[in-house]
C-alpha cells in the first residue's frame, strides 16, 4: 500500500509515532494485532477530512479490545484500513503501521496482505444485509472462500459451510445452507455472516457493531456465541461498539475514541470504575439505564467537530466541561495516568484524584 | 386520565405467502400482526418492544397506511384512518409522521440533506413559506446535532447514526401530533442518544405531542415511555404503566427479554441471572396454537397447547390454575399468560 508521505503539518503525538512502545502491552511480548500512529484522510469536495490521526490500539490472542466511540469517530474506517478495504480514493492512508504478529501490513506485498487478510484477521460488518451478497446463496458465499483460498471440492465446500453455520447455531444448517441471503432472519443474517468470518479459522475477528440492529435476546445469543468461539480458538477480538452495556459484559479492555485518535484506554474494571478522560465519563453520564428513569439525560453538549476542521489544542475541547486555556492551545498527548491505563487529557489527573 | 388520540382495535395485517412462477398461489399468510389493540393518549409515550420480526415495524406501516390493514380498526382523534381520504389523509399525513428504523436505506441517495428534510415543506408549503424554509432545515439539522454546513451533502457521506438523525429532522419537519418511532435512535451513540431523548421528550411537552415508541433497546424504552407493550409474534403480551412492566413484569418473554438486557457495570459480570431463550421464533405463516410463546417458554403446560391466553388483567379476571401473588394492587395489569406471576428480581 503505497503511503503517500506524511501529512503537511506533522501530527504532534510523539508517543503515537512509536510503534515499539505501545504503552499498555505487556513488557516483550509482540501484540497479535498492533495499530499504530494510523492517520488516514478523506478527500471530500469541502476539503480535506483527517478521519484517523494517529489511531493506536492493539489486541492479543484470546483477548477482546472494545473499540468505544461516537458515530463519526473513525472505528470503522480504522477496521476498514486493518482489512485493507478502504476506498482509495477518496481515502488516503497517510501515516503508521498496521501490524500482524509483528509483520507490517502497509509495506507488505499485496499477495501477502491477501494472506492475511481473512486468514489471519476476519471482520464481521456492520450492516450484515449489505455485506452479504444478495444474489447468491449463503452456502455458495461461505462455500466460496473455501473453494479459492482453501482449494477445497465442492462437495467438500459445502460439508464444511453446513458445519460452519451449525457451529454459530442456525437451525436446520443442511436446508438452510441453501437459502439466500433474505430468507435469513436479522440474527439469522448476523450469525451467518459469523459462520462467513470462521471459514479461514482467523486469528483475529473485528466485530463491527455485530449485534447493533439485533433485539436484545438475540443480541445475548450472539455475544455469548462470539465469545465460546474465541474462547475455543484463542481468538484476539476487537469489537467495534457504542453500547457501554455490552462492552461490560464482554470487554477485557476498552479504547475510546473520539475525533480519530484514541483518547483513553484502560481495562474494562478501572474504566467504569473512574473514568480517566472527561469524554469516557460523559459517554457514561449520557447512558440511560434499565434500573432508572431519569427526567433528563446527561448530554455532551454541542458535536463532534467537522473533521476538515479539527479545533487546534485538544480536539473535545469545545464540549469538555473541564476545558482551561492550556486545553485550547496544546494537544494532550496518550500518556500513562495509572498501571495499565493511559488517556490524552491535560487534567487526567485530577479525574484520578477525585473519587 | 387524558383522552385517546389513537384507539387500535384488533388490528390484523397479514402478507401473503405466494409460490409458483406462471400461477402465483397463495400458499399462506405471513401474521405479521395478529389482533393488536392499545389506546395512545394525548401527550403519552407508548413504548412498544419485542424481538426482531415480531411485528413492530409492520404495526407502524399498517397506522402510517403505507400498507393496508387485513383487519381491525384505528381511529385517530376520532376519525377512522383507514377510511380516510382526499384532504382527510393529507391532513392525516402531516399529523402523523415516522422516524424509520434502517438509516441505511430510507434516505433518498441522490438528494442531498436539505432537499431531503426540506421535502416535506414541498408537499406541504402551508407550513413553511418559501422563504423560511432554509432557515427551518438549518434549525432542524442544529436541533438533530448536525452541522448546519452539512446541508449540501448527500446521505452516503455520513455515517450511520449522522444518517439516522436526518430521518429525525425530516420527520419533525411538519410539527404532527403523533409520531411513530421505528428504533429512532438504536443506531446512535449514547451522547447523541440521550440529546435526541431529551429532545423528543422536550417536544412532546412542548407540542403535547404523542410517541409510539419502537425500539429494541429496553432502557431506553423505560426512560421515554409512561405505558409499554411487549409484542411477541404479532400479538401483545403484556401491557402496563413503565413501572409495571419494568418493576413487576408478569409474562415469561418480558422476564426473559429484561434479563437479557446487558448492564453497564462489569463488577456485576456473571451474577445476575440471566434467562437465556433457547430456539427461534416460530414462523410467523404458521404461530404455535395456544400461546405463541410456548415453543421457549419454561413454564408451558398442556393447557398452553390448547388455549389462547387474553391479554387481560389477572387482578380483575383471574384465570383459573393463575398463582397471582395477591395483595399487590400496583402491579395487576394486563398479561396474556395463563401462569402470570412476578418474578422475584428480574432486573439486577
Ligand atoms: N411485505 C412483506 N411481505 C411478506 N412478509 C412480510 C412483509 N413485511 C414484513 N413481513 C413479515 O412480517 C413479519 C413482521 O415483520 P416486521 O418487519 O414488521 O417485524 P419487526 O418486529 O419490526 O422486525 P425487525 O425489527 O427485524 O424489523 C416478519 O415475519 C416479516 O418477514
Ligand atoms: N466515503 C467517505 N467520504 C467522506 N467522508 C467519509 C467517507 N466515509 C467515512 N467518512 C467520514 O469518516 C468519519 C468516520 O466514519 P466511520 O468510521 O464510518 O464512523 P463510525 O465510527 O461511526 O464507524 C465520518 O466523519 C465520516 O463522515
Ligand atoms: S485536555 Fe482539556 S479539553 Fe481536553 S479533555 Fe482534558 S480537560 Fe477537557
Ligand atoms: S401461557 Fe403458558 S406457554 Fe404461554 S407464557 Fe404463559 S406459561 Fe408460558
Ligand atoms: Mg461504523
Ligand atoms: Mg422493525
Amino acid at each position: 500500500m503505497s503511503t503517500e508521505g506524511h501529512p503537511a503539518e506533522p501530527p504532534n503525538e510523539s508517543p503515537l509515532q512509536d510503534p515499539a512502545a505501545p504503552a499498555v502491552v505487556q513488557q516483550g511480548a509482540e501484540p497479535l494485532l498492533a495499530v499504530s500512529g494510523l492517520h488516514v484522510e478523506f478527500r471530500t469536495r469541502e476539503g480535506v477530512a483527517r478521519v484517523l490521526n494517529g489511531v493506536r490500539y492493539h489486541v492479543d490472542a484470546g483477548e477482546t479490545l472494545a473499540v468505544l466511540g461516537e458515530s463519526g469517530s473513525g472505528k470503522s474506517v480504522t477496521a476498514n484500513t486493518v482489512m485493507g478495504i478502504l476506498e482509495m480514493p477518496p481515502a488516503a492512508i497517510t501515516a503508521g503501521e498496521i501490524r500482524f504478529r509483528g509483520e507490517d501490513l502497509l509495506t507488505a506485498t499485496a499477495s501477502r496482505r491477501r494472506e492475511v487478510r481473512g486468514e489471519g484477521i476476519a471482520m464481521i460488518f456492520q450492516d450484515a444485509l449489505s455485506a452479504l451478497n444478495p444474489v447468491f446463496t449463503v452456502g455458495f458465499q461461505i462455500e466460496e472462500q473455501l473453494r479459492q483460498r482453501r482449494g477445497m471440492s465442492r462437495r467438500d465446500a459445502r460439508k464444511r459451510a453446513i458445519e460452519l453455520l451449525d457451529l454459530v447455531r442456525i437451525p436446520n444448517a443442511k436446508g438452510r445452507v441453501r437459502q439466500f441471503p433474505h430468507e435469513f432472519s436479522g440474527g439469522m443474517r448476523q450469525r451467518a455472516m459469523i459462520a462467513m468470518s470462521l471459514a479461514l479459522d482467523p486469528e483475529v475477528l473485528i466485530a463491527d457493531e455485530p449485534t447493533t440492529a439485533l433485539d436484545v435476546t438475540v443480541q445475548a445469543q450472539i455475544m455469548d456465541l462470539l465469545a465460546e468461539i474465541q474462547r475455543e480458538r484463542n481468538m484476539g477480538m476487537v469489537l467495534i461498539t457504542h453500547d457501554l452495556g455490552v462492552v461490560a459484559e464482554v470487554a477485557d479492555r476498552i479504547a475510546v475514541m473520539y475525533a480519530g485518535r484514541i483518547v483513553e484506554e484502560a481495562d474494562v474494571h478501572s474504566i467504569y470504575r473512574q473514568p480517566g478522560h472527561p469524554y469516557t465519563r460523559a459517554l457514561m453520564d449520557s447512558m440511560p439505564r434499565l434500573d432508572q428513569r431519569g427526567q433528563e439525560l446527561n448530554t455532551i453538549k454541542g458535536l463532534p467537530p467537522s473533521l476538515t476542521a479539527i479545533p487546534k489544542g485538544c480536539p473535545f475541547h469545545p464540549r469538555c466541561p473541564m476545558a482551561i486555556d492550556l486545553c485550547r492551545e496544546k494537544d494532550p498527548e496518550l500518556l500513562p495516568i495509572a498501571e495499565g491505563r493511559v488517556s490524552a487529557c491535560h487534567r487526567s489527573d485530577e479525574l484520578m484524584r477525585d473519587e | 386520565m387524558s383522552e385517546p388520540i389513537l384507539q387500535v382495535r384488533d388490528l390484523v395485517k397479514h402478507f401473503p405467502v405466494k409460490r409458483g412462477v406462471l400461477f402465483r398461489r397463495t400458499i399462506g399468510q405471513v401474521k405479521a400482526v395478529d389482533g393488536v389493540s392499545f389506546d395512545l393518549n394525548k401527550g403519552e409515550t407508548l413504548g412498544v418492544v419485542g424481538e426482531s420480526g415480531c411485528g413492530k415495524s409492520t404495526l407502524a406501516q399498517v397506522l402510517m397506511r403505507l400498507e393496508p390493514a387485513t383487519s381491525g380498526t384505528a381511529l385517530f382523534e376520532g376519525q377512522d384512518i383507514f377510511s380516510l381520504n382526499g384532504s382527510a389523509l393529507r391532513r392525516l399525513r402531516r399529523d402523523i409522521q415516522i422516524v424509520l428504523q434502517d438509516p441505511y436505506t430510507s434516505l433518498n441517495p441522490r438528494m442531498t440533506v436539505g432537499d431531503i428534510i426540506g421535502e416535506p415543506f414541498e408537499i406541504h408549503p402551508e407550513v413553511a413559506p418559501k422563504g423560511d424554509r432554509k432557515a427551518k432545515v438549518r434549525e432542524l439539522l442544529d436541533v438533530v446535532g448536525l452541522s448546519p454546513e452539512h446541508v449540501n451533502r448527500y446521505p452516503h457521506q455520513f455515517s450511520g447514526g449522522q444518517r439516522q438523525r436526518i430521518g429525525i429532522a425530516r420527520a419533525l419537519a411538519l410539527r404532527p401530533k403523533v409520531i411513530i418511532c421505528d428504533e429512532p435512535v438504536s443506531a446512535l451513540d449514547v451522547s447523541i442518544q440521550a440529546q435526541v431523548m431529551n429532545l423528543l421528550a422536550e417536544l412532546r411537552r412542548e407540542f403535547s405531542l404523542s410517541y409510539v415508541f419502537i425500539a429494541h433497546d429496553l432502557s431506553v424504552v423505560r426512560h421515554l415511555s409512561d405505558r409499554v407493550g411487549v409484542m411477541y409474534l404479532g400479538r401483545m403480551v403484556e401491557m402496563g404503566t413503565e413501572e409495571q412492566i419494568y418493576e413487576h413484569p408478569t409474562h415469561p418473554y418480558t422476564q426473559a427479554l429484561l434479563s437479557s438486557v446487558p448492564v453497564p457495570d462489569p463488577s456485576l459480570r456473571g451474577q445476575r441471572e440471566i434467562i437465556r431463550l433457547t430456539g427461534d421464533v416460530p414462523s410467523p405463516v404458521s404461530p404455535p396454537s395456544g400461546c405463541r410463546f410456548r415453543t421457549r417458554c419454561w413454564k408451558a403446560r398442556d393447557l398452553c397447547a390448547t388455549e389462547t391466553p387474553p391479554l387481560v388483567d389477572p387482578g380483575t379476571s383471574p384465570v383459573e390454575g393463575a398463582t397471582w401473588p395477591g395483595g399487590d394492587e400496583g402491579a395487576s395489569h394486563p398479561s396474556a399468560c395463563h401462569f402470570p406471576e412476578e418474578k422475584p428480581k428480574v432486573v439486577a
